[in-house]
């Protein structure tokens, strides 16, 4: 009896670890082996190429520039982001007249796809029928060039960004702040603290777990991003707004060379493998 | 007096913001009906960019259908996957579990364009380049980690006993699983659906990197293609009637389960 459970078991899961086999571990030793190799899209392997694709990773003089900006769109996003789903968290955290709705308009950006609120801002900040010049015409200004600079495509992109996840990491954190027990609250209010220090000396303290969890999804979200700069800037202007992972897929179906391409593809996954232990450390270490 | 003060500022600031996070949505619908210049709705209000977008390439309807096949494909792999792993993990020990359920989650710690270089040499080597099914397939891998998790965690909440009698009566483990455990299970298979059609409805760079044919292509790929069209001339107006389009069907399955939604973002927040 037990061992047919355990067979029964082992047939059940079978599926799964087939799936997670044939599209999960064999893709991950699959770029690892291309990353060694010469490997043009269409040719297939050609020989070893070690150690040139990863040499050439650093050659690419638009390498270090891509790096540069996605770890300053990292920072730009991660910061705006946590403070604002925070704010958003606590308007709605009490139950008050209009509170319904508030969340649901903080929250219906997040039901659209990212590419799909890229492609909405396209039109948004386009000379051609966006709202926005016309609105700062009729106040005397503008227009702006929305996209034109490498500064203004960079906030754009970053407003975008924020209007479409803010809503998400709001629910998060509104989930944390509901765990805390009403009554830790009560008891800081009889010794006669003010609205400022209960949410210092409490609210924050008790909100790491969901901070820290906005923390690990926001700074990986941005660091792999891709669709927004893809649609919205297309990487312009003059290259100003690629990112890591838009070179590996002008590598890989632009340049065709998928050997460099792998190569940049386990650097990332490195960095980000190193990162999200040192932050899940990090986040232990505190409680 | 200080009370009114603060109820006043606040109403003013979260009815400000929802004012900022409501106006681009609405903006969307309304340029993608409003009369324009540049646009194939020249005068007063109507559905000329809907039409536009109808005989755009191989057609609104083709890429809508495209769309629809991959999500719901990809909806029915995920379940599928989900319902048996997850009741292997819940109910069963076997040889290897705690390894395999590790190593389905580790599939959030890749990036996702990491596995879609050797993805899209291997789905060649398996005959399946361009295919909407092969497409479904890299999906569903990405909707995994999230899927067992959630009903790993559905099947162990349903109470033992009632497996017991089920077994008593003479029921086998398929028995129980196909007669019992499912309706125990359904919000789970709900959130799981709702999330895995969603994020299959809205990828972008998969469809990207493995379909390139033009009629194979799904909605946020051909509107975003579309951008780059007509002669070098942008169509602003039927890009956004690109978005109402994408967008409706996210929007009424937001209606319809609001609650499934929370319960997601709830087990997300649990395991962090």
């Amino acid at each position: 009896m037990r061992h047919s459970r355990k067979l029964a078991g082992a047939a059940y899961a079978a599926p799964v670890a087939l799936f997670v086999l044939v599209f999960f571990v064999a893709p991950l030793l699959l770029v690892g082996r291309m990353s060694a190799s010469d490997w043009p899209l269409l040719a297939g392997y050609r020989g070893l190429n070690l150690p040139e694709n990863y040499e050439g990773i650093g050659d690419d003089p638009l390498f270090w520039p891509a790096v540069g900006f996605t770890l300053k769109y990292t920072g730009i996003v991660v910061v705006i982001l946590i403070g604002l789903s925070l704010l958003l968290a606590l308007i709605v955290a009490d139950r008050r007249r209009g509170t319904g709705f508030f969340r649901t308009a903080y929250f219906l950006p997040t039901t659209l796809g990212l590419a799909s609120a890229s492609l909405l801002f396209f039109g948004f900040y386009s000379p051609a029928i966006g709202p926005l010049d016309p609105m700062l015409e009729a106040l005397g200004l503008g227009p702006v060039s929305w996209l034109g600079t490498p500064t203004a495509a960079l906030w754009s992109t970053v407003v975008l960004i924020v209007w479409k996840f803010a809503g998400f990491f709001m629910i998060i954190l509104l989930v944390g702040l509901q765990s805390i027990p009403p009554d830790v609250y009560e008891a800081a209010r009889l010794d006669g603290a003010n609205r400022w220090q209960s949410f210092a000396h409490i609210t924050v303290p008790l909100l790491r777990p969901a901070l820290g969890l906005v923390l690990i999804l926001s700074v990986t979200g941005s660091l792999l991003a891709f669709d927004q700069f893809f649609i919205l800037t297309k990487g312009g202007p003059d290259n100003s707004t690629v990112t890591v992972v838009q070179l590996i897929y002008r590598e890989a179906f632009q340049r065709f060379d998928l050997g460099a391409a792998a190569a940049i593809s386990v650097v990332v996954l490195a960095a980000l493998l190193v990162l999200n232990i040192a932050q899940f450390r990090a986040l232990r270490k505190d409680h | 007096m200080r009370t009114r003060l603060w109820t006043t500022s606040y109403y003013a600031l979260a009815g400000g913001l929802s004012v900022l996070f409501l106006f681009p949505l609405v903006w969307t619908g309304y340029a993608s009906v409003a009369p324009h210049g540049a646009t194939h709705q020249q005068d007063g209000f109507g559905f000329g960019n809907y039409t536009a977008l109808l005989d755009y390439d191989a057609g609104l309807l083709r890429y809508l259908w495209n769309s629809t096949f991959v999500s719901l494909l990809t909806v029915a792999f995920t379940l599928a996957l989900s319902i048996l792993g997850g009741y292997a993990f819940a109910r069963f020990t076997f040889r290897g579990r705690d390894t395999l359920f590790v190593l389905t989650l580790a599939i959030l710690m890749v990036p996702y364009s990491t596995l879609l270089i050797p993805l899209y040499s291997m789905l060649g080597d398996l005959g399946m380049r361009g295919s909407l099914v092969g497409l479904s397939l890299v999906l569903t891998l990405y909707q995994l980690p999230f899927a067992v998790f959630m009903m790993r965690i559905s099947f162990e909440a349903v109470p033992k006993e009632i497996e017991e009698s089920a077994m008593c009566d003479g029921a086998g483990t398929f028995g129980v699983l196909t007669r019992i455990m499912l309706f125990a299970v359904w919000p789970g298979l709900v959130t799981v659906g709702l999330f895995s059609f969603l994020a299959a409805w809205n990828d972008f760079i998969a469809p990207l990197i493995l379909v390139s044919e033009a009629d194979k292509a799904v909605l946020p790929v051909a509107i975003a293609n579309l951008r780059q069209q007509s002669m070098g001339a942008i169509d602003f107006g039927a890009t956004q009637a690109g978005v109402v389009v994408m967008a409706l069907p996210c929007l009424v399955l937001f209606a319809l389960l609001q609650r499934h939604y929370v319960r997601g973002f709830m087990s997300g927040a649990i395991k962090g």
